[in-house]
């Protein structure tokens, strides 16, 4: 049985569950595994949602999800306005991206000094949506379990590093995925877990040695 | 425990002595790990907020198309008039459809139930009986997993998105769950609610997914306004005792071969049915110019 809930709901502002819902919690994802608002997002939209993204409010609500909102906001059709208020400047462009899902948004955040992201996402329908890229690494999660991300150099010791800081801080581990751009360069470890990743965890991770970045996505039960 | 046929929930039942929405309601709490008391939180949530958001509606307002919105009040006008040829009833449950259509289109809050693009079926059909004939909330709630469970079914054995199976799967579903679930709230009983949800599937097989420039705006909001009156006439018809003769399980399997071997052009793609019209290649024309 699936998520009845998923039949009977989700509330959302529409007009389409793929090209807005799923485009807000594309947006709010990309903002928390930023770690915060960021200042200047480049977006590209890509297939579908360079098609008809407009008439559904796709670039309205990949904002309203830059800026925290959640699917049901009532705000998202303001978002443009709001992120002017909230001091982040966003430009949109049309991108065609290879072998990409139709509903695919691929983003590059920045923030105060070198901090940056680059996202790529699907909206996968019915509000899903999958994370196909992070960085230019491939990767493939959904952002519906609480998940670490760590960026390291290639080589060997990191996983088992990774997976002894949890087990210290008692946190179980769900899945485990591995990516590389090309032996010996960066790896990216996408963990999803059952706890909630508390922030010392992260800060220890990141003094590890060779490990690159880490960002996580807590997500709350939004029920 | 899943459930993948309505006949499934109908031995179910019998076995274990619980009503279809019980049933719905046992099945979920076992799927997510939650209690029956947080599942039926979460699904009083769903009821409220289909509720409010027909009081959003606002008749002044357009979608960003401009292709839709005065609908619901150019209805409601009508219906206060007293002269709609399917009564009074109907004429309201057309407005609330065409009210949350427009919602859905102008970038307000609605329950996809299953689908944005279907969101005014289930509230047409079950807000106006409510507010014309005085049921409870928790009668209401309980019709609602009624709905979850056909839902759940036929997207089981089916599927709910237009982009799989064109219209038929999002309205024709719809409108499926809702005469189920007003077939429940009229006290009908198991088989009269599985009878209604093959009459409503069958009366809407075929039905193609074919909004103009790819936005859920037209035909959309207004195949909401047959969805919730097809399952109204669909639940009468099993409420007066008339019988489908394809089982209900066979009509879902039917819905999913005539979406399977449906051209995709009529599947989402914004390009067949009136979606390819000339009228619709000079509505994306000025679309594009408006933006």
């Amino acid at each position: 049985m699936g998520n009845i809930f998923d039949i009977i709901g989700p509330v959302m502002v529409g007009p389409s569950s793929s090209h807005t819902a799923g485009a807000v919690k594309i947006g709010n994802i990309a903002r928390q595994l930023f770690g915060e608002q960021p200042a200047k997002a480049t977006i590209y939209l890509h297939g579908s949602f360079a098609a008809t993204g407009k008439g559904h409010g796709t670039d309205k609500a990949l904002v309203a999800g830059l800026l925290g909102m959640h699917p049901d906001d009532l705000s998202i059709p303001e978002s443009f306005e709001l992120a002017k208020k909230a001091g982040m400047t966003f430009t949109f462009k049309e991108k065609e991206i290879k072998d990409a899902h139709p509903n695919t948004a691929l983003m590059v955040l920045e923030g105060e000094g070198k901090k940056a992201l680059e996202i790529q996402a699907s909206s996968t329908g019915g509000g899903r949506i999958r994370i196909n890229k992070l960085d230019g690494v491939e990767v493939n999660f959904r952002g519906e379990s609480n998940t670490l991300i760590v960026y390291n150099v290639d080589s060997p010791g990191h996983v088992s590093a990774v997976a002894n800081v949890l087990f210290q801080k008692q946190i179980n581990i769900a899945t485990v995925q591995l990516y590389r751009d090309k032996r010996g360069g960066q790896a990216v470890m996408v963990i999803e877990v059952d706890q909630d990743i508390p922030e010392n965890a992260v800060q220890w991770l990141e003094h590890l040695e060779g490990i690159i970045k880490v960002t996580f996505l807590n997500v709350a039960d939004y029920e | 425990m899943s459930f993948t046929a309505m006949e499934d929930i109908r031995a179910y039942c019998e076995e274990e002595r619980v009503s279809f929405w019980e049933a719905i309601l046992i099945a979920d709490a076992d799927a997510r790990g939650v209690s029956k008391e947080k599942s039926i939180r979460t699904m009083n949530k769903m009821w409220l907020a289909m509720k409010e958001n027909l009081d959003n509606y606002d008749r002044t307002q357009y979608s960003r198309s401009h292709l839709v919105g005065p609908e619901g009040g150019l209805m409601a006008d009508y219906q206060e008039k007293g002269e709609s040829l399917c009564g009074d009833f109907m004429a309201k449950v057309m407005t609330n459809a065409l009210k949350m259509g427009c919602n859905n289109a102008c970038m307000k809050r609605i329950v996809a139930a299953p689908t944005a693009g279907a969101c005014g079926v289930l509230p047409a059909v079950l807000v106006t009986y409510y507010e014309e004939k005085q049921v409870s909330d928790d009668a209401m709630v309980e019709s609602l997993y009624v709905a979850a469970g056909v839902g759940d079914v036929i997207g089981n054995r089916a599927f709910l998105a237009g982009a799989m199976g064109g219209c038929q799967a999002e309205i024709g579903s719809a409108a499926a769950m809702a005469a189920a679930a007003i077939t429940y709230l009229k006290g009908g009983d198991i088989k009269q609610m599985m009878n209604a949800t093959a009459m409503a599937l069958k009366n809407m097989m075929g039905l193609v997914c074919d909004p103009v420039g790819g936005l859920v705006e037209v035909p959309c909001v207004k195949r909401n306004v047959a969805g919730a009156v097809n399952a109204l006439s669909a639940a009468d018809m099993a409420l007066a005792g008339i019988e489908s003769q394809i089982p209900v399980d066979q009509v879902i399997d039917a819905m999913k071969e005539v979406g399977d071997r449906m051209d995709v052009a009529f599947k989402e793609t914004g390009t067949g049915g009136v979606a390819g019209s000339e009228r619709a290649k000079e509505v994306m024309k000025n679309l594009q110019n408006r933006q």
